[in-house]
C-alpha cells in the first residue's frame, strides 16, 4: 500500500517547508502529518517522508524510534495512554488501568479485538495537579475516578 | 505575601482571556510595542539583566545574560527557542499560561527576539499538548493578521515570524541542546557542551533557549521597570513573581503565584490547603522530580527561591512541588521515579542508559520484598557512577553529556540517604524472619 498525502495535508506539508529554514527541520511535522492521517508509521509511509524530505528511509526511522508518540504499528481506534508517574500513581493511576484492562479484557500494550481501544502506561503527561490523568487521542481527562473512567468510556464504545 | 496580586495568572479563568481582543483592552502588546520602537536591543537585554530574572525552566540561569551571549556582529540568523517541552514529573505552570493567556507568552517572545535579533523564533511544545498547540497557532495568526507578527511588525522595520513546533514524547528533549537536535528533526541527543547554543544552537546558528515563564515576565519587566521586579519577592538575588506548582498529598493541588521566596510552608498549608485528610507530612520533593527530596523537619522555615533551597541540599529547579504525606512508601516513591528515568534515559551515554536500568531493577526488586542488603550500597555506587560525587558547594562531577544524569542520581540517593529505614523494611532477609 503506498502512501500519499491527501491534497490538504500535501498542501500543509509544501507550506512547512516553505516556512522552515531547513529541510530535514520539517521531520517531526511531517511524520505527525502521516501518523494522523495514517493512524501510524508504516514503512511505505517512511518510504514516501523520506524522499519528501530529501533523507534515507533508515535516517528517518532513526528519529521515528526515538520518539514514544511514533508508532510503526496500527493502534485503536481510541489510545488511552494512562500517566504512571509519580503524582498520577498517588492518586491511584494503577487501579485505573486495572479498571481499563478488566473493563475491555486487554492487557497494558494491547489493542481489543474490535480495534477500539489500544491501552497503555506512559510516563508524565505533565499534568500532575489534576492526577490521575489518561489522555485519550488529542484530550486529557483528568482528576479520574473508576465512574468517571466509566462514563468517559461509555460515551466512545 | 498578603498584598501580592499576581502577575502571570492575573487573567487565569477570565472568559476570552487566550483572545487577542481580550488581551488588548489590558495592557496587550504594550510592552512589544515599546521594546520595538523605542529601545535598542541593547536597551532591553539591560533592563532584563538588571531586573535579575532568573531562568524558570529550571536551572536558574540569570536570563539577560544568557541573551548577552549572542554573538552581536555575527552574520549568521540568530534564533528564539520557546522551551514548552513541559515534562519534569510534579510540573505543570507552562501550560496553564498557554491555555490561558497565550499572548502573554508571545509577547514575552516578541520582546526576546528585539533583544537578541531574531527574526525566527519556535515554540518548541511537548507533542501531547496537542489543544495547546492549536490555542497557540490560534493566536499567532491572530497576530499576523494584525501586523504584529510577520513582515515589519507594529510598523516598524523589524520582521518576526513563529512557528509551533511540536515534540513527539520524549523527556530529554526539554534539554535545551536535546530540544535543538530535536527541532532539526533528529533524535534528540543532547549535545557536548560548548560550543554553546548561543554560539552554535540551532543550524550552527547563534540560539538561545528560553522557557515559557520566563518569557511571560518580560512583558511586565519592560512596562514596569528592572526595580519594580527587584522589589517582588523575599530576597534581591531571587526575585519576582513565580508558578509553584503543588501536587500530591495536599487538599487543593494547582498552580499558585506566588513571589519568589515564599515560605513552603506557606503554599503546602495556606495556598494549598494543607496535607490532604490532615494527615502529617513526610517529604516534600521541591523542584520537579530531579530534585532530591527533603524531610518535614528539613523545610521549616525553607524559602521557595533559587539559592534558598539550593542551600538546603536540593534545589527549585521547577518549582514542581510533590508533597508526600506520612503514609507514603519512599521505596514506591523512589521505585517509580526511577523507572520514569529509565525510560527518559536517551541512551547516548552508557552510564546513564545502563545506570538507570540497574537501578529500575535494584528497586523493583526491593519493592518485591527481594532487597538484599548489599543493595543499599550498591544503589549509592551507581548513582556515584552516573551523577558523581555530589557536593553542591561545588557544582556536579556528572559522568555523562547532561544533566540527565544528576538529575536521576541527586534524587535516588537523597531517597536511600534519608529514608534508609524504610528500604530495609523491604530486605528480604526481613521477609523471611
Amino acid at each position: 500500500m503506498s502512501f500519499a498525502f491527501t491534497p490538504e495535508r500535501k498542501r500543509l506539508f509544501k507550506e512547512l517547508v516553505k516556512r522552515y529554514p531547513d529541510k530535514r527541520s520539517v521531520t517531526l511535522p511531517a511524520l505527525h502529518l502521516a501518523q494522523e492521517q495514517e493512524g501510524y508509521l508504516g514503512r511505505e509511509t517512511i518510504e514516501a517522508l523520506a524522499r519528501m524530505l530529501g533523507s534515507a528511509p533508515s535516517t528517518l526511522m532513526d528519529t521515528v524510534s526515538f520518539y514514544t508518540m511514533f508508532t510503526t504499528r496500527p493502534r485503536g481506534k481510541y489510545l488511552l495512554q494512562v500517566c504512571q508517574t509519580l503524582a498520577c500513581s498517588l492518586a491511584g493511576a494503577d487501579q485505573v488501568v486495572d479498571h481499563i484492562s478488566k473493563r475491555h479484557q486487554i492487557k497494558v500494550g494491547e489493542t481489543t479485538p474490535d480495534g477500539k481501544f489500544t491501552l497503555l502506561k506512559v510516563e508524565c503527561l505533565g499534568s500532575c495537579g489534576t492526577a490521575p490523568v489518561v489522555q485519550i487521542n488529542d484530550d486529557y481527562y483528568e482528576r479520574l475516578t473508576l465512574d468517571k473512567v466509566d462514563r468517559i468510556l461509555d460515551k466512545l464504545a | 505575601m498578603n498584598d501580592f496580586q499576581p502577575i502571570l495568572t492575573k487573567h487565569v479563568g477570565q472568559p476570552g482571556s487566550a483572545t487577542l481582543d481580550y488581551y488588548l483592552i489590558h495592557e496587550g502588546y504594550q510592552a512589544a510595542r515599546q521594546a520595538i520602537h523605542e529601545m535598542t536591543s541593547d536597551a532591553v537585554i539591560q533592563v532584563v539583566k538588571d531586573s535579575g530574572l532568573q531562568g524558570r525552566g529550571g536551572a536558574g540561569f540569570p536570563t539577560g545574560v544568557k541573551w548577552s551571549f549572542i554573538p552581536r556582529n555575527s552574520r549568521k540568523p540568530k534564533y528564539l527557542i520557546n522551551n514548552a517541552d513541559e515534562s519534569e514529573p510534579g510540573t505543570f505552570k507552562d501550560r496553564l499560561l498557554i491555555n490561558h493567556n497565550p499572548h502573554q507568552v508571545i509577547e514575552g517572545m516578541i520582546i526576546a527576539s528585539k533583544a537578541i535579533d531574531c527574526h525566527l523564533a519556535f515554540i518548541y511544545i511537548r507533542g501531547e499538548f496537542v489543544k495547546e498547540a492549536r490555542l497557540l497557532e490560534t493566536a499567532l495568526e491572530e497576530c499576523r493578521a494584525n501586523h504584529m507578527l510577520g513582515k515589519g511588525i507594529f510598523g516598524s522595520n523589524f520582521d518576526l515570524d513563529i512557528l509551533v513546533h511540536r515534540g513527539a514524547g520524549a523527556y530529554i528533549c526539554g534539554e535545551e541542546t536535546g530540544l535543538i537536535e530535536s527541532l532539526e528533526g533528529k533524535r534528540g541527543w543532547p549535545r557536548i557542551k560548548p560550543p554553546f547554543p548561543a554560539i552554535e544552537g540551532y543550524l550552527k546558528s547563534p540560539t538561545v533557549v528560553n522557557n515559557v515563564e520566563t518569557l511571560a515576565n518580560l512583558p511586565h519587566i519592560i512596562l514596569n521597570g528592572a526595580d519594580w521586579f527587584r522589589a517582588i519577592g523575599a530576597s534581591h538575588d531571587s526575585p519576582g513573581p513565580k508558578l509553584y506548582c503543588l501536587s500530591g498529598h495536599v487538599k487543593k493541588p494547582g498552580v499558585y503565584e506566588a513571589p519568589s521566596g515564599i515560605e513552603l510552608t506557606e503554599l503546602i498549608y495556606e495556598l494549598a490547603g494543607g496535607i490532604k485528610d490532615d494527615r502529617r507530612l513526610k517529604a516534600v520533593i521541591p523542584g520537579g522530580s530531579s530534585s532530591p527530596v527533603l524531610t518535614a523537619s528539613e523545610i521549616d522555615g525553607l524559602k521557595m527561591d533559587y539559592p534558598s533551597v539550593k542551600a538546603a541540599g536540593s534545589m527549585l529547579g521547577s518549582a514542581g512541588i510533590m508533597v508526600l504525606d506520612e503514609t507514603t512508601d519512599m521505596v514506591q516513591v523512589c521505585y517509580n521515579l526511577a523507572r520514569f528515568y529509565a525510560h527518559e534515559s536517551c541512551g547516548q551515554c552508557t552510564p546513564c542508559r545502563e545506570g538507570t536500568t540497574w537501578l529500575t531493577k535494584i528497586l523493583r526488586r526491593f519493592t518485591q520484598g527481594q532487597g538484599r542488603r548489599e543493595d543499599l550500597d550498591l544503589i549509592l555506587e551507581v548513582t556515584d557512577n552516573i551523577g558523581g560525587l555530589i557536593d553542591f558547594s561545588l557544582g556536579s562531577y556528572g559522568k555523562t553529556i547532561c544533566p540527565f544524569g544528576e538529575a536521576v542520581a541527586w534524587p535516588v540517593r537523597a531517597f536511600v540517604q534519608k529514608f534508609r529505614n524504610e528500604f530495609m523494611d523491604y530486605l528480604v532477609e526481613d521477609a523471611v524472619a
